[in-house]
C-alpha cells in the first residue's frame, strides 16, 4: 500500500495517437474531398475559416444490434406508466441517450472541423493552370525596394544592430576575449537596398450563368460552388484576379456578384448572347495581350436550336482570345442519364469547335462530380476534351 | 499538491484499508498513483497504462480529455485489476473526494480478487500489454505503420468476438499436448510416428480422405466456434505470421478485460456499497461528511430515462442483505433461511455471479417497482415509448441486453465453405436485428483478415438473410 506521485511529464502516448486520429482524420478527408469540395458549410462559409464537415470513413465498425429496432430498459421517476412517450427519434429518455449504445448509434458520422485553406491546399495540390503565358507577367509593373546586401558602409538609419553586435563579438574574440562591447567603426554592418521592378500577373476569369427558367436552385449551387473553387485558385496563381459576372437568358446583362448567384430565372436561352457580351468586354477592359482570360460558362444546355450555330461561332472566338474557356453543362439532381435532345450544347460543342484544345467542356449530375470537374478545367494539358 | 497533504492521504490510505478489512473485504495490495488531467485521461482511454498504439485510442483520449477540458465530465478514479492492483487519483481531488475513491477502488480491488469470474485472469497483465506494445512497434518499424494500423482496424472489429470461456479451451489444449508428450515418452522416441498412422486410419475409417491437405484442414468437427478471433487467427488463409501474433495479442488482452464486461453491474454497485459504508465508518467532521454524501449521491442516483450501473447494483445488494437479513415467514419456511445471513449472502453473491445471472437471481419485482424500471422501444421510427412495465419481461429484457455483454452473438458455422474455403458466420438472432450499415463494413474487415469471400447468416424483417463480401461487392440473399 502505498501513495505515489511521480513525474508524468514525458507521458505522451495519448498525444501521439491523438495525433495518429488526426492523421486519419486527414486522410478521411482527402478521400472525401468529391463531397467536401460542394459542402455548403464551405461555400456558404462567408469568411470563416474552419468549418465542420461530416466525414463517413472514420467509424469504427463492428458487429452491433440496431439501435432503433432493438427495445431498451429505463428507469423513471416512480409513475412511469405503459405507453408514456419518453423521448422522440434521435434523442431517446429525452436526455443523452440510453446508456453507451443509444449515444454511439446517434452518431453515424464523425464531424470534423476542417480549415478551407487546407482543404484548398488539398485540391489545389492536383491543379495546374493551362497556358500561363508570359505576356501577361508585364502588364503591370510595380517598384518595391528589397533589401538585399550588406555592406560596410552605408546611412545610420539602416544600421543592422544583430550583425553589427556579431561582427564585434568575433573581432573582440580575435583579440583574445569574446564579449560585447567596444565598437569600432570596422564592426558596422549596414543594410542597402535594391530597387526591383515587380511583375503582376493578372487574370480575369469571365463567369456566365445562365438564368432560363429550367436552371433551378440546385444547378446554380452547382455553379457557385464550381466558382468558389475557381476564384480561390486562380489567386493562387496570379497576383490579382478580376471576375465579371454575366448572366443570362435569352439577353445577357453583366451583373454583380450577388445578382449572379440569386437572380430569379425566366425565359429561354440564348448562349451567344452571353459569348457576344462577354467578346465585348474583353475587347474593351481586358486586353489578351495583357490579361490571362478564363470565360466559363455554366448551362443546361438547352439553348435556343436556331442559336447553336452562332454560338458556336462566338465561341471559337473567345477561344481565340483566352487561356482557356470552360463550359459546364449540369444536368438534373442526381440524375446520370440524360436526355441528349439536339440542344445539349456540349455535344455540339465537342462536334464543332475549331480550336478544342483550350477548351474543356464538363458534365455535372451531382454534387460530387463538381471536384473531377474541377480537376478536368484545370487538370494537366494534354488532357483530352471529353466527348 | 504538498507533501502535508500526500502524507495526509497514506495515513488516510492505511486507515481505509484497516476499515475494509474489518468489513471483510480481502482486496490485494493497492497502490495509489497520484496523476495529472492528461495521464489520467490516458489511461481511462486506453483501459490499461502501456498499450500498443493505435488511433482509436487516440480518438478516445482527445473526446475524453476535450470533455474534461470543457468541464463536461471528469473520471475521478480508474483502478487497474493487477496484483498488486493500482489506483489513480486525479491530483485535483478534494482530500474528501480521494477518500472516497480510495475506498471504491478497495471495492473494486475485492471484487477483481474474489469474483469467479476473474479467477483465470492474468494479474500481470500491465507487463503483458507492455510486452505487447513492444512487438506491435517492431512490427509497425518492420512492415510500416499503416499496414500494422490498418491490420488492427480489422482486428479491433471483432474484438469482442472471443469466448469467455477461452481458458478451458487453452486448458484442454495443453492436457492434452501433455498427453501426447507422456505417450511418447512411454513408448520410445519414435512412437509419434504410430501415432500419425492411428490418426490416419481413424480418418479412412471415419469416410474422410487420407490426404495430408484434408488433415491440415479446418477441424469441422469443433465448430460452430464462438471464438472468431481465434478461429481467424488459427484458420486464416490468408495471415502472415506476424498478423496471427498481433491478433493473439488483441485476443489476449480482450481474455483479460471480458470478464469486467461480464460484470460492469456488480462490479460498480459493489465498490459503491464499500465506498459509502466505509466513509461511513471513518471518523469525519461534518463539513467532510457533507461533501462526501454530496459526492455518493450523485454516484449513486437514478438518471431519469437511463439506468445506472452504480445505482442498480447498489440496490440490488441493499435488497439481498435485508431480503437476507430479515427473512419472511415464507423465505424461512421455503428456502430455510434463519435471518442475519446479509453480509455472508452479499459475499457469496459478489463471488460468484456475473452480472445475467445477478439481474436473473437477484431483481425482484419490488425492487423493480421501486426503482420504476420499463421497458422502451421506438415506435413508428418516431417516438421512443414505454412498452412494457411487468417486472419479469423488464427483467428478462435486461438481462437480454446484458447477455454477450450487449454484443450481438456470432459463431463461425464453417471455414470451407462451398468446398472453398470461404468463412460463413451465423448471428444467433435473439429478436434484435443487427445494424445493417456497420454489418457490412464489418464484414469487410472480417474479409480483410480471411482473405476469401465471407457470409453472415442474420436475420433481417424477420426474414433469414445472408449477407455476402467477396473483396469487392456486397450481396444479400
Amino acid at each position: 500500500m502505498s501513495i505515489q506521485r511521480n513525474d508524468w511529464s514525458l507521458q505522451r502516448k495519448g498525444i501521439i495517437d491523438q495525433e495518429r486520429h488526426k492523421d486519419r482524420v486527414k486522410e478521411a478527408i482527402r478521400k472525401n474531398l468529391g463531397s467536401i469540395v460542394s459542402n455548403e458549410a464551405i461555400i456558404l462559409s462567408d469568411g470563416k475559416r474552419t468549418v465542420k464537415v461530416p466525414i463517413k470513413a472514420l467509424d469504427e465498425y463492428k458487429f452491433r444490434y440496431n439501435y432503433q429496432k432493438a427495445k431498451h430498459v429505463g428507469q423513471g421517476d416512480g409513475k412511469t406508466r405503459v405507453g408514456d412517450v419518453i423521448g422522440r427519434e434521435g434523442r431517446p429518455g429525452g436526455g443523452s441517450g440510453s446508456g453507451q449504445a443509444g449515444q454511439d448509434a446517434g452518431a453515424d458520422y464523425y464531424e470534423a472541423e476542417v480549415n478551407i485553406d487546407e482543404i484548398a491546399a488539398l485540391i489545389f495540390e492536383d491543379l495546374q493552370l493551362p497556358y500561363l503565358e508570359e505576356k501577361a507577367k508585364k502588364a503591370v509593373q510595380s517598384r518595391k525596394t528589397q533589401f538585399n546586401e550588406i555592406r560596410r558602409t552605408g546611412v545610420i538609419a539602416n544600421l543592422d544592430k544583430r550583425r553589427m553586435i556579431l561582427e564585434n563579438i568575433r573581432r573582440n574574440a580575435r583579440e583574445g576575449r569574446a564579449r560585447f562591447g567596444n565598437i569600432k567603426k570596422e564592426d558596422l554592418r549596414f543594410k542597402t537596398w535594391e530597387e526591383v521592378m515587380r511583375y503582376e500577373s493578372n487574370a480575369v476569369v469571365i463567369a456566365m450563368i445562365d438564368v432560363s427558367g429550367s436552371m433551378g436552385e440546385f444547378k446554380k449551387y452547382i455553379a457557385r460552388s464550381f466558382y468558389f473553387w475557381m476564384v480561390r485558385f486562380l489567386r493562387t496563381k496570379y497576383d490579382n484576379v478580376d471576375i465579371v459576372f454575366i448572366s443570362h437568358h435569352t439577353e445577357a446583362k453583366e451583373v454583380t456578384e450577388e445578382q449572379f448567384f440569386t437572380q430569379g430565372e425566366s425565359g429561354g436561352t440564348v448562349v451567344s448572347s452571353a459569348y457576344q457580351l462577354a467578346l465585348d468586354i474583353i475587347k474593351h477592359r481586358f486586353r489578351p495581350s495583357d490579361w490571362n482570360i478564363y470565360p466559363f460558362h455554366f448551362s443546361d444546355g438547352d439553348n435556343y436550336y436556331s442559336d447553336n450555330e452562332e454560338a458556336v461561332k462566338l465561341a471559337d472566338e473567345l477561344i481565340a482570345t483566352c487561356n482557356l474557356f470552360g463550359y459546364g453543362e449540369i444536368g438534373e439532381e442526381g440524375s446520370s442519364s440524360y436526355r441528349r435532345s439536339s440542344g445539349a450544347l456540349l455535344s455540339i460543342f465537342s462536334d464543332r469547335l475549331q480550336n478544342k484544345d483550350r477548351f474543356v467542356g464538363v458534365r455535372i449530375d451531382d454534387k460530387e462530380d463538381v471536384y473531377p470537374a474541377l480537376k478536368q478545367f484545370f487538370g494537366r494539358r494534354g488532357v483530352e476534351t471529353p466527348a | 499538491m504538498e507533501d502535508r497533504e500526500i502524507k495526509e492521504l497514506e495515513t488516510a490510505v492505511e486507515q481505509i484499508w484497516d476499515v475494509a478489512r474489518d468489513f471483510g473485504l480481502d482486496p490485494y495490495p493497492t497502490n495509489f498513483e497520484i496523476v495529472p488531467a492528461t495521464v489520467m485521461y490516458e489511461v481511462g482511454s486506453y483501459a490499461l497504462p502501456g498499450r500498443y498504439s493505435h488511433w482509436t485510442f487516440g480518438k478516445a483520449y482527445h473526446r475524453m480529455k476535450t470533455m474534461y477540458d470543457f468541464g463536461l465530465s471528469k473520471i475521478y478514479e480508474v483502478v487497474i485489476n493487477t496484483n498488486p492492483s493500482y489506483g489513480f487519483l486525479l491530483e485535483t481531488n478534494s482530500p474528501i473526494q480521494n477518500k472516497m475513491v480510495i475506498a471504491h477502488v478497495l471495492g473494486h480491488v475485492d471484487f477483481f480478487k474474489n469474483n469467479s469470474y476473474f479467477s483465470k485472469t492474468n494479474r500481470r497483465m500491465v507487463e503483458s500489454v507492455s510486452t505487447h506494445a513492444q512487438r506491435m512497434m517492431e512490427y509497425e518499424f518492420k512492415y510500416g505503420r499503416k499496414t500494422v494500423e490498418r491490420f488492427l482496424d480489422s482486428v479491433l472489429a471483432i474484438e469482442e468476438h472471443i469466448d469467455p470461456y477461452f481458458f478451458i479451451k487453452r486448458e484442454v489444449s495443453i492436457s492434452e499436448e501433455k498427453r501426447r508428450e507422456e505417450h511418447r515418452h512411454k513408448d520410445g522416441r519414435y512412437d509419434d510416428l504410430w501415432l500419425l498412422d492411428e490418426r490416419r486410419a481413424a480418418k479412412v475409417q471415419a469416410g474422410g480422405d487420407d490426404s495430408d491437405k484434408e488433415s491440415e484442414k479446418t477441424p469441422q468437427e469443433q465448430l460452430p466456434e464462438k471464438d472468431l478471433l481465434f478461429y481467424i487467427m488459427k484458420n486464416s488463409p490468408s495471415l502472415a505470421p506476424w498478423q496471427r501474433d498481433a491478433i493473439a495479442m488483441v485476443h489476449e488482452e480482450m481474455e483479460y478485460f471480458v470478464p469486467q464486461m461480464q460484470t460492469k453491474i456488480m462490479n460498480e454497485g459493489w465498490a459503491s456499497i464499500w465506498h459509502a459504508r466505509i466513509m461511513r465508518a471513518l471518523d469525519l467532521s461534518t463539513s467532510d461528511h457533507i461533501e462526501f454524501a454530496n459526492l455518493h449521491s450523485g454516484v449513486v442516483s437514478p438518471q431519469k430515462g437511463q439506468l445506472n450501473p452504480y445505482y442498480l447494483g447498489y440496490k440490488i445488494y441493499e435488497d439481498i442483505e435485508r431480503r437476507w437479513n430479515e427473512p419472511t415467514a415464507e423465505d424461512r419456511k421455503k428456502f430455510g433461511r434463519r435471518g442475519s445471513e446479509g453480509r455472508d449472502k452479499i459475499f457469496e453473491v459478489r463471488e460468484l455471479e456475473n452480472d445475467v445471472s445477478f439481474l436473473r437471481n437477484y431483481l425482484t419485482e419490488e425492487l423493480c417497482e421501486e426503482l420504476d424500471l420499463f421497458v422502451f422501444e421506438l415506435i413508428e421510427e418516431e417516438e421512443w415509448t414505454i412498452t412494457e412495465k411487468r417486472w419479469e419481461k423488464v427483467r428478462d429484457q435486461l438481462v437480454s441486453n446484458m447477455t454477450n455483454f450487449g454484443f450481438p452473438y456470432l459463431q463461425v458455422k464453417d471455414g470451407d465453405y462451398n468446398g472453398n474455403r470461404e468463412l460463413y458466420l451465423k448471428h444467433r438472432y435473439e429478436g434484435t436485428e443487427l445494424d445493417m450499415r456497420y454489418a457490412r463494413k464489418a464484414l469487410e474487415h472480417v474479409h480483410a483478415l480471411w482473405g476469401r469471400p465471407v457470409h453472415l447468416e442474420t436475420v433481417i424483417d424477420d426474414e433469414s438473410s445472408v449477407l455476402h463480401f467477396n473483396g469487392n461487392e456486397h450481396a444479400e440473399d
